[in-house]
């Protein structure tokens, strides 16, 4: 038997049943990190009414910033789903990506992330 | 609170990753100052039940989940710093460059019972060359079993890596491994 390993197989997570709720998106051109966090902008309760479920989810929960990685937790659905949904929120504004804490891990940033330990 | 809100809508976050082989302590090195209970996120991934150019691959079982376990520190009131276990499989290499990217630095962990399962680990670390990592030795049982040195040497780690050791159940041995790690990812910046 041959063994093939996941390195050499498909990667297309489009084929995976999960990535209907994403109309067969993946989030491979907008990556964003699992440390990421997103908060809704201006919470509208309205608004969840015309959503997909998966969506309004996203919107409802980062009304206090979280994480992709917390998203994908606390929903129970697969990273590339979470990552597909935030983008999609984002681009029509109701949902705020924000910036990385540093593009760079910069002096000033690393110097904190001390601190903070130092205190701990 | 109220107050909070706006300040919210401020947080930044950062992330560490934890990596190493299987059983080597991860989840229990990130549990040992993880605020939260240490979370597991989810990833599908396509298994490599079928040769690629295989037709019936859409048809069969075709993913796998893997996990990724997570913890967290507040830094202070506005930085979140988040610490990310690498999965445990060696094989899915491509989780490990979605956790890396962006990070501030990363962990080794190693398990002297067992270095040949580290050696992927500090091999992707040296081959990236962007990261600043550290390795360090889990001990098991609260004892070292063999000179670092003769560890590093194991190991074949440049000299440049720094190698320490921690009990990863322990919250001051993993804190101090965390201070030891930003403090050599400061070395590495250039000085202006």
């Amino acid at each position: 038997m041959t063994r093939t390993y996941a390195l050499h197989a498909p990667r297309r997570p489009s084929r995976v049943r999960p990535y209907g709720i994403t109309r067969g998106r993946t989030a491979a051109d907008r990556f964003l990190g699992v440390e990421r966090l997103i908060s809704t902008v201006e919470f509208d309760p309205q608004r969840v009414l015309g959503m997909l479920p998966e969506t309004a989810a996203v919107y409802e929960a980062c009304r206090y910033p979280r994480t992709i990685a917390e998203l994908a937790t606390g929903l129970a659905l697969p990273l590339g789903v979470i990552r597909v949904l935030v983008g999609d929120l984002a681009a029509v504004g109701r949902v705020r990506i924000h910036p990385p804490a540093a593009d760079i891990p910069d002096r000033h940033l690393l110097e904190r992330v001390l601190r903070g330990l130092d205190n701990l | 609170m109220a107050s909070t809100i706006s300040d919210a809508s401020l947080a930044l976050s950062a992330k560490i990753v934890i990596a190493g082989a299987f059983g080597v302590g991860k989840t229990t090195f990130v549990a040992a100052i993880s605020e939260i209970p240490v979370a597991s996120t989810e990833a599908l991934m396509p298994v490599a039940a079928a040769p690629a150019d295989d037709v019936s691959f859409a048809r069969g079982k075709t993913t796998t989940t893997v996990a990724m376990d997570f913890g967290r520190i507040a830094v202070d009131d506005g930085l979140t710093l988040y610490l990310f276990g690498t999965p445990g499989q060696d094989r899915f290499w491509f989780l490990w460059d979605d956790l890396a990217r962006g990070a501030l630095a990363a962990i080794v962990l190693v398990d002297t019972r067992n270095l040949a399962a580290s050696w992927p680990a500090i091999a992707y670390f040296e081959r990236r060359g962007d990261i600043p990592f550290t390795v360090v030795v889990n001990l098991f049982d609260g004892q070292l079993t063999h000179e670092l040195a003769e560890v590093r040497d194991a190991l074949d780690l440049s000299p440049g890596i720094p190698l320490t050791t921690a009990d990863a159940r322990d919250r001051r041995d993993v804190r101090e491994a965390l201070r030891a790690l930003i403090r050599h990812a400061l070395n590495l910046l250039p000085s202006h």
